[in-house]
This record gives structure tokens, sequence and C-alpha cells, in this order.
């Protein structure tokens, strides 16, 4: 699949190829976290208030998380091939990625407006709010609290998940890695640099979330 | 003035209420009284329309509350209740807790609903406590709270759903206190309570309510310390048996 | 779409193809399923106790399993052993990475079950008679898979969604296989759909059979 250039070590611009990559994977996560989220939320809202979207939309969410990443990913891919909507692989990745952001961000936003007590619902009706402002300024922030956490272990996930945009052509970190194993052979240092550089982004943020949770319960 | 006219309530199969009548006249504190499941909570609720009702009507101030041409969120406004397990809502602070509604709800500016809900917090004592959330305050605080919530929204009548009887007995007093606050300062109120002692010394009229119809009514001498009915008489024995729950 | 016309009895006649992919992926997802729950299990007791090297050990195979891409640790096992001029079959490699993936979040998953249990059980174990690791596993472990039954069959499905990183490998897992079926059509589209049907009805039949177990072993 890939040209094989005569063998050549590290060099300085290969850091600048790494720096490429890292900010691609940046990119790609933000827009599918934020893509996915505010979908999600919609949705999972959705499904909380209707029977008939929850019955609709429950093949699309089970679907999303039976299904592997990279099998969404090449399908998202040639899908929108097929529909002839552009050939950008970072389109590709983020449609994925979102998709499934948004079925798993629904499940939690909805367990989270679940776990709101009926009481504290029914008390802000009494004072007089309509069902959306009961929302705005009730529902919606104690189901935050409850869904932060889990929703932050989502944006990890995803996180990870994007490692494997390479599959669409996209060049984030990961791809960006392997492909300068293949010409350096510097398996090793491209390896762990690899691994650090998902694990210092994961590895303080589930440590906060941790915390969270905690500190949530008391 | 609310007016309750031949008001029925079935959840499914169980009729609770089985055409209740009855007046709440401006100023005054009505009791009503009753065993659990005879449908004083639920009734008190339909006032409110948090829950429809299947026949009948229930008119405040000339308004029908479960008309469908009724705007029921600005009729509620006229109606504060407060509910057995205190609502306090967990995110806010006391202060938050109460100016919220007058924000969203009456309009008020922000700086209007502080002033408004921090005077209502004075009110019923719990000034100090203005930046506390629910979490460190105690039950009867939470309750106070609850209930200088729903004043702020300054209303005309308060519904009282057995407000003490999720509250350890020593906190009892304290919101008692407040209601009686309230009663001296001419609040129309009606009051669903288990605590027959309050309901003598501070009711104007006790509705004893007896299998979702009301059984007799007058003033609380003539109802609890001289039942006609038979039901009555056997309810006030039985209630009289328990410990009172001494203010 | 531009007159595109889908192209099924392509895919129908690589069936057997896919098939015999699918049976990797089961194989592995099992696999590694059952290494990682065994390597899981005195993890998260080492876990729970808070100190030591087996503490340490633990908490670092956890740390590293979860916070770093599936891919990442598949690249490690394949390429990284590889350059060590250890070659492993991809197969073993993705395996080991899936089973060493499965075990740091199994282990979390055990350790939030044994948080769940009285305290009083295992000194009420010990009292007759029974040794450490005859208490867990008599008393303590059947106790805590009832807890956590739900995480623990969602662990394994993942498991299962992991092993299609064979792919990546060259391994003819279902992916592996279906990547290698279309490549002389290029009916991607109509082939990676059948696949992720293939992988939806695997994923539908762990989660049945897994309840089935459930029942049976603890009657309810």
């Amino acid at each position: 699949m890939q040209f094989q250039f005569a063998n050549q070590g590290l060099g300085w611009s290969d850091t600048y190829f790494l720096a490429q990559g890292v900010l691609n994977t940046i990119r790609l996560a933000v827009a599918a976290t934020i893509v996915g989220t505010l979908a999600g939320i919609v949705l999972g809202w959705l499904r909380t208030v209707s029977v008939t979207v929850r019955f609709i939309t429950a093949p699309f969410i089970d679907i999303v998380r039976s299904v592997p990443m990279i099998i969404q990913l090449i399908l998202a891919n040639s899908f929108l091939s097929l529909l002839g909507i552009g050939a950008s692989p970072f389109l590709f990745g983020t449609v994925a990625l979102s998709l499934w952001m948004s079925a798993v961000t629904a499940e939690v936003v909805r367990a989270g407006l679940l776990s709101v007590p009926l009481q504290y619902r029914k008390s802000a009706r009494s004072l007089g709010m309509n069902g959306l402002q009961e929302l705005v300024y009730i529902s919606m922030p104690l189901a935050f609290r409850t869904a932060l956490t889990p929703w932050i272990g989502l944006v990890l996930s995803l996180i990870k998940d994007s490692a494997l945009a390479g599959v669409v052509g996209y060049v984030e970190y990961m791809r960006s890695t392997q492909i300068l194993i293949t010409r350096t052979h510097e398996t090793w240092l491209l390896l762990m640099g690899a691994g650090l550089f998902y694990f210092i982004i994961c590895y303080p943020v589930s440590r906060y979330s941790r915390r969270l949770e905690r500190r949530i319960v008391v | 003035m609310i007016e309750i006219r031949n008001v029925r309530k079935t959840f499914g199969a169980l009729t609770v209420l089985k055409g209740i009548n009855l007046d709440v006249n401006k100023g005054e504190l009505l009791c009503l009284i009753g065993a659990s499941g005879s449908g004083k909570s639920t009734l008190l609720q339909c006032i409110n329309g948090l829950e429809p009702i299947q026949g009948g009507e229930i008119v405040v101030d000339g308004v029908s509350v479960h008309d469908p041409k009724t705007n029921i969120n600005t009729l509620r406004q006229k109606l504060g209740i407060v509910f057995q397990q205190y609502n306090a809502f967990p995110h806010l602070t006391a202060l938050e807790n109460v100016a919220l509604a007058p924000r969203v709800v009456a309009k008020r500016s922000r700086k209007e609903a502080r002033a408004l809900a921090l005077k209502h917090l004075e009110h019923v004592g719990l000034g100090s406590k203005a930046d506390s959330l629910p979490s460190q305050m105690s039950g009867g605080q939470q309750q106070r709270l609850a209930i200088a919530r729903a004043l702020a929204m300054e209303p005309s009548y308060m519904l009282f759903d057995e407000v003490t009887s999720a509250l350890d007995p020593e906190l009892v007093g304290e919101v008692l206190e407040t209601m009686r606050l309230l009663k001296r300062e001419g609040m129309t109120m009606v009051v669903v309570t288990h605590d027959i002692s309050f309901a003598r010394e501070s009711a104007d009229r006790v509705a004893f309510l007896h299998q979702g119809e009301v059984c007799e009514i007058g003033t609380a001498g003539e109802v609890i310390d001289n039942p006609h009915k038979e039901q009555t008489q056997k309810f006030l024995r039985r209630e009289k048996r328990q410990p009172l729950e001494v203010a | 779409m531009n007159g595109y016309q889908f192209y099924w009895s392509i895919v129908w006649d690589s069936l057997p193809l896919l098939l015999a992919g699918a049976w990797v992926t089961i194989q592995i997802t099992v696999l590694a399923f059952v290494i990682g729950t065994l390597i899981a299990m005195p993890m998260a007791v080492a876990r729970q106790r808070g100190e030591g090297w087996a503490y340490r050990f633990s908490t670092g195979w956890v740390e590293l399993s979860r916070n770093t891409p599936a891919v990442f640790q598949l690249y490690i096992f394949y390429f990284g052993l590889g350059a060590l001029h250890i070659n492993i079959p991809s197969y073993a490699a993705v395996l080991l990475s899936v089973s060493f993936n499965n075990a740091g979040y199994m282990t979390e998953i055990f350790r939030g079950g044994l948080t769940a249990i009285p305290r009083q059980q295992m000194p009420a174990a010990r009292s007759l008679g029974m040794t450490g690791p005859q208490s867990f596993i008599h008393v303590i472990f059947p106790q805590m898979f009832k807890v956590i039954f739900p995480a623990y069959v969602t662990q394994g499905i993942w498991g299962m969604l992991n092993t299609s990183l064979g792919m990546l490998v060259g391994l003819q897992e279902l992916s592996g296989a279906t990547q290698y079926a279309q490549s002389a059509s290029f009916r991607t589209f109509e082939f990676f759909l059948a696949t992720a049907l293939i992988y939806y009805l695997i994923a539908k039949a762990l989660q049945f059979s897994s309840q089935l177990v459930f029942r049976l072993i603890y009657r309810s």
C-alpha cells in the first residue's frame, strides 16, 4: 500500500510531520466531540420525552455500539463517496466519529435526565415554570451533574478511536507514526512517542474525572 | 377564593376523589385531615393543576384550573405549594432557589429577584443561609427554604402538603412556627396535615376527608373536639392514641 | 447516487470467506475474554489492597490499557516485538493485545464489584478455615461477578470490537477477511455493510448467550 522510500533515519523535518499529526488528531477529536455531543444532547432529550423517537432511534444506537469503529469509518467513507460528497478524509472521520459520539452521548444524557427526581420537576412546575424552563433551569443542570463523568469517558474513547481514522486516509498522529516507522524503522522510539502522546492527553483527564465522580457523590 | 365543585379523580380503576365540594375563603386557614389514602394530598395537587381531574371543576379567583384555555403557568404563580419531601433544588444555593422563579417566570431583573429572595429568606429566618447549598442545611431549614421559594412568587394562596411528615421531630417546630407567622400575616392557606394539635390550634376550619369525600367540615372546635360523624370520631380516636408531635 | 448499482451477489459468493473470518473473530474474542478475566482477578485484588509492588504493577497496567488507543497496544505487540526480532504471528499479536486491553478494563470493573461486597464476608470465610485464595474463589468472586455482570459482558463485546484491528496487521479475522475479499471487486460499501451486520449478530449472540449463562449460574 505504501511507497517504500530508501531507508532514512529520523530527521528534524519529521518533527514537523508529527506536529501536523498532532494537530490533525486534535482537529478531528474536537470537531467530532462538538458535533457528536450537541447532536447527542438533542437526541437524548428527544429519546427521553418521546416514545416514538425512542422506538425509531433504538436500532441506530444499538448498531453503533455493536459494530467496530474501523468498520464504521470505512462505511462512512464509502457511503459518502458513493453519494459523491467530497473526498475529504477529515469529513469521513468526523462523520463516523460524530455519529458514534451522538449515539453514546444520547444514552448518557437520557440516563442523566431520567435520574432527575420527579419531585424537583413538580416543584419547578408548581412555581409556574413551563416545560422548557423546567428543562433548562432544573432538569438539565441536575442531569449534567450525573452525566459529566460518563461523558468525559466517552470523549476519552473518542480520542483513542480517532487513532483509527488512518484507515480512511486521514493522517492523524497514529498514522503519521506508522508512516515514519515504515520509512525509518525507528519502531520503538516512534511507538513510545505515540503512546506518550495519547497517555499525556488521556491520563490527566481520566484522573480528573474520577476525582470529580467522588466529589459529586457527596 | 378557591371553589372546588364536585371534583372526581381516578388513577386507573381506583377512584381517589369521589365528588369533592369545598370552598376556601380569602384569609382563612383550612386544614385537611384524614387517614392516608383519603385523597387529601391528591386534592391539593389538583388545586395546583399538577394532577389532572376526571370530573368537576376547580375555580381559583374565577379562573378554572383544568380548563385547557387557562394559562396554568400564570395561574400557578397565585398558588404556592410546599411538598412533604423538601424539594430544594440541590444544584442551587438557598438564594438562587428562591430567586429562580421570580427571574425566569415573573421576569424580574436579576437584581430585583435577588433582593426579593433575600427578603423572603429573612422572612422565614434563613437570612444567614442565603449562600448555603441545600445539602448544607437541615431538613427543617430546607423546608422553610421551600416555603420562602413559594412565597417569592407572591402567591395569593399557600398549599401545604404534609410539610412536617418527613422531618425529624425536633425540626417540626420551626416549620410550624413559620406557618403560624404566615397565618398572622393574613395568608390564605390550605394545609394537609396529620398534626391534629396544629389543626386544633391554628385552623379556622377543618375538613375531614374520608374515602375521597368531605365527611365533615366546620371549625376546629366542631370537627376535632365535637365530631358528629362516626368516621371522624374513629379517626380522631386512632390519631390520639399515637404520641403527639409536640411543636 | 449517480446511478450506482448495488451489487450484492458478489458478497454472497464471498460469504464462506467472511464466515471463516468471523470464526477467527469469535475465537479471539472468547480466548481474550478468558485470558483477560484470569489476569484481572488477581490484579483487582491487588488494586483493592492499595499498596505494594503488585498494586503498582496492576495500576500501571490499568492506566496504560485505558489511556492509550487499542491500536497502539496492538502495534506494540506486533511491530514493537517485531523490531526486537520477536516475530509473533498476527493472530497471537491480536490475541495478546486484546487480552491486555480486556485485563486492564476488567480489573477496574472487578475492583468496583469488590467494593460493593460487605466487608464482613472475608473474615466470615476465613473464620471457617478457608485460605485467602479459597475465600476469594468460593465466597468473594461469585458475589462480585453477580454485581458486575452487565459491565463485564459489555467489556467482552468491546473486546470483540477490538479484534477488528487485526485487519491492520494482516490477520484475516472478519474485518481482515472482508478487506481481502473486497479488494478484487472494490465493492467496499456492500462488503463492509454485510460485515457490519455480521458483527452486529455476533454482538447480539454474545449478549444473549451471556444472559443465558448468568441465569443458569445465578438461577435468577
